[in-house]
């Protein structure tokens, strides 16, 4: 019976390594691979812990099961059976499980940091790739402007969308904190440039709602009474899945909303579209009257 | 009754391991869990008094609520009650009866005071004219100042009349002739309760009334 | 029963009893005790109805989320509110999930652990014949049923009640989960359970913090002041270490979401604007309090789980415990440094970095302590002779599965991947991981191990094994795949989802696990609570498990007064010492004393205050109504005078009773 509880001990965690080895090739894993380059860089931290944490529990398990084998007892009568090994402690173990988890630990806790700031210090946002985009979507700005390209508006239960208008000119305009008359509007539809950081403002009309994207590994909690800047960067032109990932009330579940990225030019005709539909007098389709 | 309290007298504390008395340790501990709570209050109070500095781009100032000769005055009254009380303690120790019962009528008398205070204090900003302080509101515009200020010391407050109360129940004791030295540990619970009470206040006044005109 | 022999001894010893009391016989039910180990009975039992309660909400969530959009066979039409159909309303739902969580957390783990555990063996442990204060700790008891009342009433006396009957009251329960975040929770219109039903949880919550809270101060009196002569604090067993760790952490934790919670419910009642961002306030701060306690609370729930395994493994091992000092040490650092990690339930919110990059550094270096317990407990087992009966696998599955969840741990305690994960499946994941794989597996080794001494019965050990491997395996169905679920995206809380992302596979395994989980669970409470009854069960005798601590020395079950003579002690793990160990080791006893063992007296007015303050609360709860005509708000505070009245009163009368109690008078050779 003892060697059945030590195979048993044993087992499952060899069964749950299993699994995590064939999960990426049967599709139990990220959603799809990371869409932007700083989701790579995350996945790539995600690997590192995964492969330090198997490794430790693979090692303390096999040590588990090793003591449990050597140990298992109840088949010996009691009498013949071998003495437990006598032992308080022992300082020197102590010391070096002490130590050794405390460096590795330390090592993920900086190395990760690197990888957090890029998307979220201010300082370390990618201004000039964005300003990049300005140009050549042609956004008529200023060096106090927002770097927002569309303000996102939570609300319970969808997400509203505000662009910035065009100028007589057919330029850009740039994104204003309050709302502009040519502002344009969407509900549950992003639509931003590709291949390049952009960032929108992130807002929330009621409750806290949090904006999750989560093939480019983006979230970020809208917090009542606060503007939040958000960047990433949309490597591949495609319709991504934008959740709720906070409770936000009984319709929590079904906020969900599709970012887009496009080309610059099908972001420019994105809105555009919007326009019109928005300008839209519909004369065309006032039925006939006998009137004249 | 008589014979149980003779009995309690048969009944020495039971020996403890630190040497201190079971209930003495109860009260330190209850202190310790709430210093945590005038902790978060007065953490709240700190992150919320600056920024309900100005409401709609213009510069509120609760000095022109606060009266600071006023909340002084009860600070040092409270100060001046926990005197009574050490006193108090002292004469029990001492088994000196009537020190005790005036002692702790001293304590009672200036407690009452420092509430009797706190209670004018708290409707003269409620509708001081042109400065109203509300829970909600100062001068009308929607404000968070308020509701930290009247919720931490009004829970000072509280712990302060249940303290009061407590005293009254000793006072009342005091009188019917079973007080002894027997009690001396229960009134020491009491004083430290006071005195704890007491350096909260001490804590409180400087935070939220003196910072207000220093910085 | 026992205070009638009481009365006859010490009547022919000369003494009376010191309370006159005409009303003996009802005071004899053992409801009204102030015995610890009745307490803890009553703690126990209290708890497992209230995890059956916790287990159907949890049932509930899964049968949803296995089947999403199809109606639920027999009790769909109940729970399917207005919108009729069969199908869980999503209102319903939310109020499952907060429920479960709500239940689970304060009225199951935490009284199990401390008040039903700690209760029953803090006293045995350190050689004392009661804890500190009795009847304060009757009063820690019956101040949970104010706590049950309220739950209990958030799912009935709501406005779904007066708009839809039971079956729209019970949808519109508390809906904003179980940490309760403002604006969700502050804002009445914002959930169908937001309005009354919420301030019910408001009351509930604040209610079990208080039980707590009086538990815990009693527990610390216990364990620093009442000691056997001997018994040093590193003599002590971990599990009493751990609980002494914990009641720090209790009476530190719990003022902070105490305060938390009143100023949400004066924001709710009194219009003050502590989370109300229209008015100035801020909405983060309710996070930072809440889990200021949150992250102390879930330490809390871990720590005497941790000790009850420390207890066991050394047992089943025949080994003393490998490196005691750095046991109890790294339990006190993981207790202290759990303050300090608060925020990493906040990655996503947007704080500053500096607040952001210590508490991602503090997170992961708490996962050393850990590791060192772990660590230990496999050094204990090393070069041991290993038995693996029931408590012994539970120590182990414990083990096992607490890895798992500190793992996935110290991966979203780095902040770019807690990104991906934080409110997916995957946190789910790795809390019920860290909860029933640590805190409930730990649990259940602990009934297994120490029923036998509180009901003098063996539990059937076959069927001990089969709850264990039906736990095991139903619990990993259950949980593992969250993890995949968690990746590919699914949120949590949420009431269903959209085909083609490819959950449903995941889910309705994940269901099945926990149907088997369920039953497991279901035939180990049946065990324990038939344990008291069962006439079928072996005789346990004094020490069944050739166990190491002191309260092993005793019999079983443990007599009214625990020590005949109080033990002078002279080791560690004194009962192993006194059969194996050499004689200066031994256990001495302090002589017989005349006195006898000083039993305290039964009082029913911890339970008169503990209802006074449940009317005080209702009373302030209930105050204010609003003139139809007029639109005025009336404010009526009779109830609550009453009420307190009520509890003033029953403080009162419980002072002026004094020192009171009885005598026992056991012969020498009785313990």
């Amino acid at each position: 019976m003892k060697w059945f509880w030590c195979l048993f001990f044993a087992f499952w965690p060899i069964v749950a390594i299993a699994l995590c080895w064939v999960s990426p090739s049967l599709g139990w894993w990220f959603p799809s691979e990371a869409a932007s380059p700083l989701g790579r860089r995350i996945d790539d931290l995600f690997y590192m812990i995964l492969l330090i944490t198997s490794v430790t529990f693979v090692g303390t398990q096999v040590a588990l099961a090793y003591a449990l084998f050597r140990g298992a007892s109840d088949t010996e009568p009691e009498a013949d059976a071998k003495k437990a090994w006598y032992s308080h402690g022992s300082h020197e173990l102590e010391v070096i499980w002490s130590i050794v988890p405390a460096f590795v630990l330390l090592f993920i806790a900086l190395y990760q940091l690197d990888v957090w700031a890029e998307y979220r210090v201010k300082d370390a946002f990618p201004r000039d790739k964005m300003e990049a985009v300005f140009e050549s979507i042609n956004q008529k700005r200023s060096e106090t402007d927002s770097l927002a390209l569309a303000e996102v508006t939570a609300r319970q239960f969808e997400w509203r969308i505000r662009y910035p208008g065009f100028n007589e000119d057919g330029s850009l305009k740039p994104l204003m904190a309050d709302p502009q008359p040519t502002d344009l509007y969407a509900v549950n539809d992003l639509h931003l440039p590709a291949s390049a950081p952009v960032m929108i403002n992130l807002r929330t009309m009621d409750v806290q709602h949090s904006f999750f994207l989560p093939d480019l590994r983006i979230k970020q909690d809208a917090v009542p009474g606060l503007v939040i800047p958000i960047w990433f960067e949309a490597e591949r032109q495609q319709s991504y899945q934008l959740l709720c990932a906070e409770l936000c009330g009984w319709g929590h579940y079904k906020m969900n909303a599709r970012f887009v990225a496009e080309s610059d030019e099908g972001f420019i005709e994105y809105l555009r579209q919007l326009e019109r539909e928005q300008n839209e007098d519909r004369v065309d389709e006032v039925p006939e009257t006998d009137a004249e | 009754m008589s014979e149980a309290s003779a009995h309690a007298l048969e009944h020495h504390e039971p020996e403890t391991s630190t040497g201190i008395p079971n209930k003495k340790v109860l009260m330190w501990a209850f202190l310790g869990s709430d210093c945590m709570f005038f902790g978060t209050l007065i953490s709240t109070h700190l992150i919320y008094r600056k920024i309900s500095a100005t409401v709609g781009g213009n510069f509120l100032d609760i000095r022109d609520v606060f009266d600071i000769e006023l909340t002084s005055f009860s600070t040092f009254i409270l100060l001046a009650s926990s005197l009574f009380m050490a006193l108090a303690v002292s004469a029990i120790h001492k088994g000196n009866l009537s020190s005790t019962r005036w002692m702790l009528f001293g304590t009672i008398i200036f407690g009452a005071i420092f509430l009797a205070c706190q209670v004018y204090e708290f409707t003269h900003f409620v509708h001081a004219p042109g400065n109203e302080l509300t829970l909600s509101s100062y001068r009308g515009e929607p404000h968070v100042f308020g509701s930290t200020f009247y919720v931490l010391t009004g829970t000072h407050g509280t712990h302060v009349a249940i303290g009061v109360f407590w005293l009254v129940g000793w006072f009342v004791y005091s009188f019917t002739g079973k007080m002894s030295t027997a009690d001396a540990l229960d009134i020491e619970c009491c004083g430290l309760y006071w005195h704890f009470v007491d350096i909260v206040w001490i804590l409180i006044f400087p935070v939220v009334y003196l910072m207000e005109y220093a910085f | 029963m026992s205070s009638v022999a009481a009365t006859e001894e010490t009547a022919a010893h000369g003494h009376h009893p010191h309370s006159e009391d005409r009303l003996a016989l009802l005071k004899a039910v053992p409801f009204w005790s102030t015995d610890h180990k009745v307490i803890g009975i009553q703690f126990l039992l209290t708890t497992m109805f209230m995890m059956m309660v916790g287990g159907s909400l949890a049932l509930g969530v899964r049968w949803q989320l296995a089947f999403p959009w199809e109606n639920m066979p027999i009790l769909g039409y109940l729970f399917s509110g207005a919108a009729g159909g069969g199908q869980i309303s999503p209102e319903f739902y939310t109020m499952l999930f907060t429920m479960h969580a709500t239940v689970m957390i304060f009225l199951v783990i935490i009284p199990v652990l401390a008040g039903a555990f700690g209760n029953f063996l803090i006293p045995l442990m350190i050689g004392a014949d009661d804890m500190a204060f009795p009847l304060l700790n009757a009063l820690s008891y019956w101040v949970m049923w104010p706590a049950i009342f309220c739950f209990g009433a958030s799912f009935v006396f709501n406005e779904g009640l007066w708009n839809n009957g039971l079956a729209g009251s019970i949808a519109a329960g508390p809906a904003s989960g179980w940490t309760s975040y403002p604006a969700l929770s502050a804002i009445s219109s914002a959930a169908p359970g937001s309005g009354t039903a919420q301030f019910w949880w408001l009351m509930g919550v604040t209610m079990v913090g208080v039980s707590s809270m009086m538990g815990s101060v009693n527990y610390m009196t216990t364990i620093i002041n009442m000691r056997a002569p001997g018994m040093t604090m590193m003599r002590l067993p971990v599990f009493t270490w751990m609980t002494l760790i914990v009641s720090f952490l209790i009476i530190l934790a719990f003022p902070a979401i105490t305060i938390a919670l009143v100023e949400l419910m004066f924001d709710r009642t009194y219009g003050t604007n502590f989370y109300d961002f229209l008015e100035g306030g801020k909405p983060h701060l309710w996070q930072h309090l809440f889990w200021i306690f949150g992250h102390p609370e879930v330490y809390i729930l871990i720590l005497p789980a941790m000790g009850i395994v420390s207890e066991i493994i050394p047992v089943f091992s025949r080994k003393p415990l490998f490196g005691y000092g750095l046991i109890v040490f790294s339990g006190a650092i993981i207790g202290f440094m759990g303050f300090a990690v608060w925020s990493h339930h906040m990655f996503t919110t947007g704080m500053g970095i500096v607040a952001t990059s210590a508490f991602s550094i503090l997170t992961m270096l708490i996962a050393i302590p850990t590791g060192i317990k772990i660590f230990n407990w496999i050094g204990t087992m090393w070069g041991g002779r290993i038995r693996f009966e029931t408590p012994m696998l539970f120590a182990l599955g414990f083990i096992t599965m607490f890895m798992v969840g500190g793992f996935t741990g110290i991966m979203h305690s780095s902040v770019p991947i807690d990104a991906q994960h934080q409110d997916s499946y995957f946190v789910v994941a790795h809390f019920h991981y860290v909860l029933i794989g640590g805190a409930l597996f730990g649990l259940f080794a602990g009934f297994y191990f120490w029923l036998p001494k509180l009901t003098g019965k063996m539990l059937n050990e076959k069927l001990g094994k089969f709850v264990f491997t039906l736990m095991f395996i139903g619990f990993n169905v259950t949980f593992f795949p969250m993890h995949y679920l968690g990746m590919i995206g699914q949120p949590r809380r949420t009431h269903s989802y959209n085909e083609g992302h490819g959950f449903e596979t995941w889910n309705q395994i994940a269901t099945i696990g926990a149907f088997i989980l369920g039953v497991g669970i279901l035939i180990g409470v049946y065990q324990f609570v038939t344990a008291f009854f069962n006439k079928k069960l072996k005789d346990a005798g004094k020490n069944p498990w050739d166990a190491r601590t002191l309260e092993w020395t005793l019999s079983s079950p443990v007599k009214e007064y625990n020590f005949a003579r109080t033990p002078i002690i002279k080791s560690r793990d004194q009962a192993w010492e006194n059969n194996y160990g050499p004689k200066e080791n031994h256990s001495d006893k302090v002589p017989l004393d005349d006195h006898g063992v000083h039993m305290p007296d039964r009082s029913w007015y911890p339970l008169v205050s503990g209802l006074g303050f449940l009317g005080l609360v209702l009373g302030l709860l209930f105050h204010q109504s609003v003139d139809a005509n007029t639109g005025e708000i009336l404010r009526d505070y009779t109830y609550a005078i009453a009420g307190g009245s009520i509890a003033i009163f029953g403080i009162i009368m419980w002072s002026l009773e004094g020192p009171a109690g009885y005598h026992l008078f056991p012969k020498e050779t009785e313990e």
